[in-house]
């Protein structure tokens, strides 16, 4: 199909707008319904799509069929279209649990949520640097309005941080995109890369100080160190569905350091080559770090698994600087399992927190969950893949990026910070489930709601997506690593959507 | 031109950067406003500043670029959405923590909540 490629953008936007019109906006069921059908179509769409990229390679979606570097383009390759399939995935779980009743607490969760959706699937498709800007602007003011969701104390002051430091980030986005624009001449990121290559002086400065300020912007929404501050507090206060959708947030941000620093200022680039490196090196690695004193010093189950994206997000760009294909198709593949797998871990702790009465989700002795076979298990999985433990898709994971480290300098650094942070999530979850399941005063909390059926569900699939990803790891690594070879290859990525230099290009 | 445009760009940014340091939220949102002012009028100059050319075509000798004018566009239109999001979160966290500041609460007040108690709060 030729117009696939707009179709998870075009199809929440719709959405969105049509449950604000009268005869859906009067009812939640009508729009629950509306919803869930909506993300039902757009993982088939997102499957579809990654069949075709899969197939065909990669595709091209020009807008208004202006050429190429002039006009704006959407770019399908394997990659963007596993993210997108992965966002349709989880969307659709986060959505479900929402429909359960989070939905009630405020106005407008349903046509927010697909705005949200909107925002990051047209950020993983642009192939326009701007229009990158554009989507993360929309993602971003649907996830304000997210965010502040339900209302209360915690989350307005969570939510106050949280707009002001993505306000700075989007202006210093534009400085960045204005110096690129003014050295480079162009905003289709495949012509950047092309033309980066031959920048020199004082054009390379200015280019290399634009570069270093979208680092700045995606390191602050992927949490890189001296930037993270903001998460765990954020991801903690946010309602469980919103929590669960803003997993993959952070991996946008990484998405877009794959994307700029890798593709545009990766090995190819002249006197710009590999810029972002030299900082992501010892970022990342004490990302990694400042994430596993966060998880034995959460005091909060929804904390802990806050802080547990944190570290994921650091062994993540641990992949990042470590710049090689290999490296690439491992922080894929580990990007997948970690976003649902902590996203189920949200949701988890939400039902945890509703039925522990005023403990909440602290770690003390209360009173005994009303399911505790059900969350037992749910948490047990999910505690074993995020620690990365065999054999669930954790331990793959962690084996594809510790095997990307290939030299021995790399190794001395990478296997034992990502060996020892392991074994801190093994203690810190082994101490929060016995002290949620086990460390109890006997009775039962009479009035605690009990999880309903639809909620269990949605934890359920993302939780099964765990085994699923150990179990189809062959072919899952396969596509990362397509993806991952088409990324770093100038000829796969950058030749083929530029048809003015390459005449019979894609379409 | 240039020099004085640049002058103007760089003291708008510094006004607006030591503004978003500032602890009460009215201060930061006027920050912000100066930031993203200053944003745009970077992008513009971003396509070079000209004197005497529209960015048309065969109307006159010089032309100047039109890309970056859609961006400020763009830029100015997103920009506003947000400064009058900020404004009204701002207006909302006055409401619903009793004070305007940043955090949520005076810094005196947290000196003597430390003295007060220790931990138990999220």
């Amino acid at each position: 199909m030729q117009h696939l490629a707009i179709l998870p953008i075009i199809l929440p936007l719709l959405t969105g707008a049509l449950l604000l019109l009268p005869p859906f906006s009067t009812t939640l069921a009508r729009q629950r319904a509306i919803g869930v059908a909506s993300f039902a179509l757009q993982i088939v769409v997102a499957a579809i799509l990654l069949m075709q990229t899969h197939n065909e390679g990669t595709t091209q979606y020009i807008l208004g069929n202006w050429q190429a570097p002039f006009g704006i383009v959407l770019v399908a390759d394997s990659m963007s279209t596993l993210l997108v399939l992965l966002c349709v995935f989880l969307a659709f779980c986060a959505h479900l649990y929402g429909c359960a009743g989070d939905d009630k607490e405020g106005a407008y969760f349903h046509p927010l949520f697909m705005f949200q959706v909107m925002g990051i699937n047209g950020a993983f498709l642009t192939g326009d640097i701007f229009n990158l800007f554009v989507f993360f602007e929309i993602l971003l003011i649907a996830s304000y309005a997210l965010l502040i969701h339900g209302g209360g104390k915690q989350k307005t002051q969570a939510t106050v941080h949280y707009v002001i430091l993505n306000l700075v980030g989007s202006s210093i986005f534009l400085f960045g995109l204005g110096i690129l624009y003014g050295t480079l001449g162009t905003l289709n990121m495949a012509d950047m890369a092309a033309k980066v290559g031959s920048l020199e002086g004082s054009n390379a400065i200015l280019a290399k100080i634009g570069a270093s300020m979208l680092l700045v912007v995606f390191g602050l929404k992927a949490a890189l160190l001296p930037l993270h501050f903001w998460l765990p507090r954020t991801y903690a206060s946010a309602s469980a569905p919103v929590a669960a959708i803003f997993a993959i947030m952070t991996k946008v941000g990484i998405y877009s350091i794959f994307r700029v620093h890798i593709m545009i200022f990766g090995d190819d680039a002249g006197e710009l080559a590999n810029i972002a490196q030299t900082w992501l090196w010892p970022l990342s690695l004490l990302t990694i770090c400042i994430g596993t004193v966060g998880i034995f010093a959460a005091p909060t189950l929804k904390l802990l698994v806050a802080n547990m994206v944190v570290l994921s997000a650091g062994s993540l760009l641990v992949c990042a600087a470590l710049q090689s294909e290999v490296a690439t198709g491992a922080a894929l593949y580990y990007l997948l399992h970690s976003t649902v797998v902590t996203a189920g871990l949200f949701l988890l702790a939400d039902i945890i927190a509703k039925q522990r009465g005023k403990a909440e989700d602290r770690f003390v002795r209360s009173k005994a969950l009303k399911q505790p076979i059900f969350l037992g298990i749910g948490f047990a999985v999910g505690a074993v893949a995020i620690i990365g433990m065999p054999p669930l898709s954790g331990f793959v994971g962690k084996i594809l990026i510790l095997q990307a480290a290939q030299s021995t300098a790399e190794m001395i650094w990478v296997w034992p910070i990502m060996l020892i942070s392991s074994l801190a999530a093994l203690i810190t979850l082994s101490r929060a489930g016995t002290t949620l399941f086990w460390r109890h005063s006997g009775g039962v909390q009479d009035d605690a709601p009990e999880a309903s059926y639809v909620q269990l569900l949605a934890v359920f699939l993302l939780m099964a997506a765990s085994p699923l990803l150990a179990l189809f790891g062959g072919s899952v690594v396969e596509i990362a690593q397509t993806a991952a070879h088409t990324l770093h290859d100038p000829n796969l990525s950058v030749l083929p959507l530029l048809p003015s230099i390459q005449s019979g290009g894609v379409q | 031109m240039e020099g004085l445009y640049a002058f103007c760009v760089g003291i708008l940014t510094a006004c607006g950067i030591f503004l978003t340091m500032r602890g009460r939220s009215f201060s930061v949102v006027v920050g912000l406003t100066l930031l993203s002012y200053a944003v745009n009028l970077f992008l513009f100059a971003s396509g070079r500043l000209k004197l005497d050319a529209a960015a048309v075509l065969g109307q006159s000798e010089n032309y100047s670029d039109p890309l970056p004018q859609a961006l400020v566009l763009t830029a100015i239109v997103i920009g506003f959405a947000m400064t009058a999001f900020a404004v009204i979160l701002a207006m909302r966290a006055r409401a619903d923590l009793g004070n305007d500041h940043v955090d949520g609460r005076l810094p005196s007040s947290i000196e003597t909540r430390k003295s007060g108690k220790q931990g138990g709060q999220r």
